[in-house]
């Protein structure tokens, strides 16, 4: 099935990445210009947007598409009150500034309230719009997050935002292509989130530059389609401008039945097609990188970008240990920032806050993990701990099922959905030199807030944070007498 | 977007690798609905050190910035590029640009040429040496003189010639107008549409 341009039949094995590429080529860039890629699916939030619209009326242009592009409010939103007008008066005027553009222009828009609004990366998977071997973009780099589906999918900024509306296409250089292959089984209490940490302090905050990572291996087969979203997500971390799982059978079930999931012949097409994206035997990588999942622990930032993470049962390393004279410079400035002593145990290092949010863990499975730790237990006195789902739905869906007893039973704050303390544009933000290990997906200075100091870790790891009052994993947790979870107890074992 | 052929100014360093976009420009400064007036935000945190560089009189006229390796990483705010912009560079310099700040930079008539690391330490040198000094990049040449001191820079052709030539992505997207109309004319009706809403 060939929708794209006749570019012959393919004389190579192809990746993933090259297939879906492949099947969006409007036009064969030639003498070094980009070729011309179709984009399927555009999602659209309050923040990178105001300027894209602005131009558009400055030309007269319209939305090309409009039944390609959506719309939600995420970034700047309150995670409380959220029936009264928002406090902060920028804030207010760049979401009023979104539904004025929405409306102009026609674009269908999830605002505050209504119950598909949510983080824009949470809200397109959950509504189906997210599928194999489409283009995604959206004015965030976490587009990314969208790869976990066999999507190819970016980030751009807002002059490419304005492109995309006007034209439905981008101007882009093909990638290269990088494999990570993840081999094995993970230990209890091992997550998705721990092998992207461990990803990117391998290869580096900068290791995926110019490529497009391909994810495989037997420990990426068997993680939900959560576990994906947030190995894709965080490939941005690495420098990747996008990171792809191949579609298999979790994918479908995933998606069908959801609203926007194909329907009847389609759903048959779609299969059909679906099941010959992943990447032909015999294709070749630029490059290609191999984790043992055997190996793997569960994985904490010390420092102040993502790559400068270990093991969480290690400790803060010393800047002498890097022969890189600028990784040396990095850690010095990162230890300095973030008041660590090198040689402390990370699990020794006590904290203020704990983050259970963003378009990096705050889908359903993420919650359940969350609560599967605490439920039962008692939160450690003066740790503030908030959890934040990623979409309404979620919201929704987490209460229906109990899970908002077990966090305010234990004494989280149980919030409305949006980006959150992952950014801190809204009110949901650190004090000064306040320390908080969060789900989120960055650890930069002053990402959460100016001053705060932030650890990144997985759902399971800010769970048993939140309990000891230190950073913990679920293995050091002193045992329930009537534990029903069995990440706890496999742990243990 | 204005030509950019070739740009003269204060050189000014920024010795630091790995500068993410939210030290370039913090989140708070993104709720602006405007596409200029970004000056006061550009390494706003930094900036309230009175070390910083770019606090220090010799630079407060800097347009041109040479940073450590890395630059530009994280979140992908064009902001980052507006600050920049708005706050007087016309140009910067580094071992390595994150994509995403590098496609930004040149929508935005922001020329990023890399570098080796070693043609840096020489840069930072003349600085050190001459703070204030001036450096002249020429964009058809791909040189950055200062001093005696003249290094080659990378910059794609394709980048390279709509900046030389002031070209507006969009404009020349449309040139292709047909071929987009016929792609659409073939797309499998499985394909994700947002509406109408089920």
């Amino acid at each position: 099935m060939s929708e794209s341009i006749d570019v012959g039949i393919p004389d190579h094995p192809r990746t993933l990445a090259e297939k879906v590429w492949d099947d969006h080529l409007v036009v064969k860039g030639e003498n070094g210009q980009p070729d011309l890629i179709y984009i399927d699916l555009h999602l659209v939030h309050e923040v990178t947007s105001p300027q894209a619209f602005d131009g558009l009326r400055a030309e007269g242009r319209p939305v090309r598409r409009l039944d390609l592009t959506i719309a939600t409010e995420d970034h700047n939103t309150p995670t409380l009150d959220i029936d009264k007008p928002i406090a902060d008066l920028t804030s207010r005027t760049q979401i009023e500034t979104l539904r004025r553009n929405a409306e102009e222009f026609g674009v269908r828009l999830h605002s505050l309230g209504d119950k598909e609004q949510g983080i824009v990366h949470v809200v397109g998977p959950q509504l189906g719009l997210t599928m194999p071997g489409i283009t995604v973009v959206c004015g965030d780099s976490h587009t990314s997050t969208h790869g976990a589906f066999g999507a190819m999918a970016f980030g751009i900024g807002t002059s490419e935002v304005e492109h995309v509306l006007a034209t439905q296409t981008l101007p882009l250089k093909p990638f290269k292509t990088m494999a990570i292959t993840v081999e094995g089984e993970l230990k209890p209490g091992v997550t998705a989130k721990d092998i992207i940490l461990a990803v990117i302090a391998k290869i580096g905050t900068n290791g995926g530059q110019g490529y497009v990572l391909e994810f495989r291996g037997s420990a990426i087969r068997s993680l939900s389609m959560e576990g994906r979203m947030t190995i894709c997500n965080m490939s941005i971390e690495a420098g990747a401008r996008a990171g792809m799982v191949a579609p298999d059978e979790t994918t479908f079930a995933y998606l069908e039945g959801r609203p926007h999931a194909p329907k009847g012949q389609d759903w048959e097409d779609a299969v059909a097609y679906w099941r010959t994206l992943p990447s032909d035997e015999g294709a070749v990588y630029d490059a290609e990188v191999f984790i043992d999942a055997n190996e793997l622990e569960p994985f904490v930032t010390w420092g102040t970008n993502p790559g400068q993470g270990v093991s969480l049962s290690d400790s803060v390393p010393s800047p002498e240990s890097f022969s890189d004279p600028n990784e040396r410079a990095a850690a010095e400035r990162a230890i300095e920032y973030m008041d660590l002593v090198p040689g402390t145990p990370l699990k020794e290092v006590p904290v203020d806050a704990v983050f259970m949010g963003s378009c990096t863990n705050s889908r359903i499975e993420d919650l359940r993990a969350f609560a599967s730790i605490i439920k039962g237990r008692t939160k450690a006195e003066n740790v503030r701990v908030m959890v934040v789902p990623g979409s309404a739905r979620v919201r929704l869906e987490a209460e229906a099922e109990g899970l908002d007893k077990v966090f305010t039973e234990f004494g989280a704050e149980w919030r409305f959905a949006g980006c959150s303390m992952c950014l801190g544009m809204n009110p949901d933000q650190l004090a000064p030199g306040e320390r908080c290990a969060s789900t989120s997906n960055r650890n930069f200075e002053g990402r959460q807030g100016k001053g705060g100091r932030t650890h990144l870790v997985s759902p399971l790891v800010a769970a048993a944070t939140a309990v000891r009052g230190t950073l913990s994993s679920p293995s050091d947790l002193d045992p329930l007498d009537t534990s029903d979870s069995v990440v706890t107890s496999g742990a243990e074992a | 977007m204005d030509k950019f052929v070739t740009h003269t100014g204060v050189v000014a360093p920024l010795k630091r690798s790995a500068v993410d976009t939210d030290q370039i420009i913090p989140a708070v400064y993104l709720k602006r609905v405007t596409k200029t007036g970004f000056e006061d935000a550009l390494f706003a945190n930094w900036r309230q050190d009175p070390e910083f560089i770019l606090n220090q009189p010799t630079f407060a006229t800097a347009s041109i910035l040479v940073a450590g390796p890395d630059f530009g990483t994280g979140s992908s705010r064009e902001h980052a590029v507006w600050a920049l912009r708005d706050y007087g560079f016309r140009v910067v310099l580094s071992p390595k640009f994150a994509d995403i700040f590098r496609g930004n930079s040149g929508k935005q008539g922001l020329l990023t040429g890399v570098i080796s690391e070693s043609d840096l330490e020489a840069i930072w040198d003349v600085i050190d040496a001459d703070p204030g000094v001036q450096m002249t990049v020429d964009l058809e040449a791909r040189t950055a003189t200062v001093g005696d001191l003249q290094v080659a820079f990378d910059i794609d052709d394709y980048t390279r010639w709509r900046l030389l030539e002031g070209l507006d992505d969009i404009g020349l997207t449309l040139r292709n107008e047909e071929a987009i109309t016929q792609f659409e004319s073939r797309r499998a009706s499985w394909r994700p549409r947002t509406l109408p809403v089920p």
